[in-house]
């Protein structure tokens, strides 16, 4: 893949949209194509969060792993969404598995190079945080009406 | 059975017709169908509407139909065993009787959304109500532009007439999304809470109708994305839920603010509901 077209991917992306293409070079500089097969992990509870992923095409699961209840999904992402928001808060440490569902093409975007450039230009670490506070959010959002388990029988 | 009608032509509202249970059909673990023959009298209903259903000794609970309103043969009602009436007409079999009062309240507004993309967006049991409205808005597809459901479930055994929905995605007559709040082993589609669902079709916002059914928590949630992504306030469709009694708006049971629920609702616009959504004593 062409330097020019990983950066068009980036700005195509959704996550991505809007973006100044002289960020987008800024944040290419961190990028590569990446694809995983199916049932393949894109990163493990417990280890270094030192990627993150920009969904091109796939089902990504994300999944916490319990004794004797094997792996749970309690989401999934799309084309379209990000994996991974460990990155930017220490420990910078994976807290859950992300697996590939079906074939999934994905940009990879090395989390120290961007952490580094952030930190640089507070300009794009702006822009970076606008764009992943309200991922948060929604996760936390989505994680509560999760936890109140709405669709159970009333008790 | 002393206490029903012979038949719905009965001219007191409150005393149920006799019908007779003759079919009935295992949705999930503690759902049911129950398919009932009509009583005589029996008008049909629209989609969205409800029946009173009785048990002598029992009581009475508001359950909607399910099945296709322009379908002749049995009216059908899904229920979830969950409390002492429910659980006796989720076990109700084939030749028991039930009373039967109704149909009741408002209906989803089918023939008024002909031109407009159509969101149907469903949570749990929230299906059943609207599964009349889908059969529809499929039977009459060409008057409407896109038609999506996007389903929200608690899991992949508590998915609602599974092979139905598989049906009609195959049939691409309509565009089918459904997640589940957790899972495990082989399901293959989305985790995830049903809003989520909604960037990943394609409609136009500014004139499509939205219909929305679930727990009053998802349908404020759900009616909150739809705003966002810019369907307006009277386009959007909730199905209330609050404890019906007499069904005919006289006991005051179900008011919600200025309305009864069982005869202004319980299918109402958001543009009426919106501010009382808010009050958390309502």
């Amino acid at each position: 893949m062409t330097v020019e077209t990983l950066e068009r991917y980036i700005l195509e992306h959704r996550f991505f949209e809007g973006l100044e293409p002289a960020f987008g070079s800024l944040i290419r500089g961190c990028a590569r194509n990446v694809r995983f097969e199916a049932g393949q992990y894109l990163c493990r509870e417990g280890e270094p969060a030192d990627q993150l992923y920009l969904v091109r095409h796939g089902t990504v699961a994300l999944e916490i792993s319990a004794p004797g209840r094997g792996a749970l999904t309690f989401q999934t992402v799309h084309e379209g969404e990000i994996v991974g928001v460990s990155w930017l808060v220490p420990p910078y440490r994976w807290t859950y598995d992300a697996r590939a569902a079906e074939l999934v093409r994905a940009i990879a975007l090395d989390a120290r190079c961007l952490r580094d450039k952030a930190e640089r230009d507070h300009d794009l670490g702006y822009e970076l945080m606008k764009r992943f506070v309200p991922v948060l959010v929604e996760r936390l959002h989505a994680t509560r009406l999760q936890l109140l388990d709405l669709y159970a029988p009333p008790a | 059975m002393s206490a029903m009608a012979a038949g719905a032509a009965a001219t007191d509202p409150m005393l149920p017709a006799v019908a007779r249970v003759v079919g009935r059909r295992r949705e999930t673990a503690d759902v049911w169908t129950l398919e009932v023959a009509p009583p005589d009298g029996w008008a049909g209903f629209a989609p969205g509407q409800f029946n009173m259903l009785y048990l002598p000794g029992l009581g009475e609970v508001p359950i909607s139909m399910s099945g296709d309103p322009a379908a002749p043969g049995p009216i059908r009602h899904t229920v979830r065993a969950v409390g002492a009436v429910s659980a006796a007409l989720a076990a109700l079999r084939p030749g028991a009787a039930v009373g039967l009062r109704g149909p009741y309240g408002s209906a989803w507004p089918v023939a008024e959304a002909a031109g407009a993309d159509v969101v149907v967006m469903a949570g749990g049991l929230g299906l059943a109500p609207l599964r009349p409205a889908l059969y529809r808005l499929r039977a009459e597809r060409a008057r409407y532009g896109r038609v999506a459901l996007l389903y929200g479930t608690r899991s992949p055994a508590d998915i609602l007439f599974r092979r139905e929905l598989e049906r009609w995605r195959r049939q691409l007559d309509l565009e089918i999304e459904v997640t589940v709040d957790r899972a495990a082993g082989d399901w293959r589609g989305s985790v995830g809470v049903v809003t989520r669902l909604l960037p990943r079709i394609a409609f136009e916002p500014v004139s499509s109708v939205a219909l929305v059914c679930g727990p009053e928590v998802m349908m404020r949630f759900a009616a909150d994305a739809l705003l966002d992504a810019g369907v307006p306030e009277p386009r959007i469709h909730l199905s209330m839920e609050r404890n019906m009694r007499c069904a005919i708006g006289q006991c005051g049971h179900c008011q919600f603010g200025a309305d009864f629920v069982c005869k202004d609702g319980p299918v109402m616009s958001y543009d009426r509901l919106r501010a009382r959504l808010k009050i958390r004593e309502l």
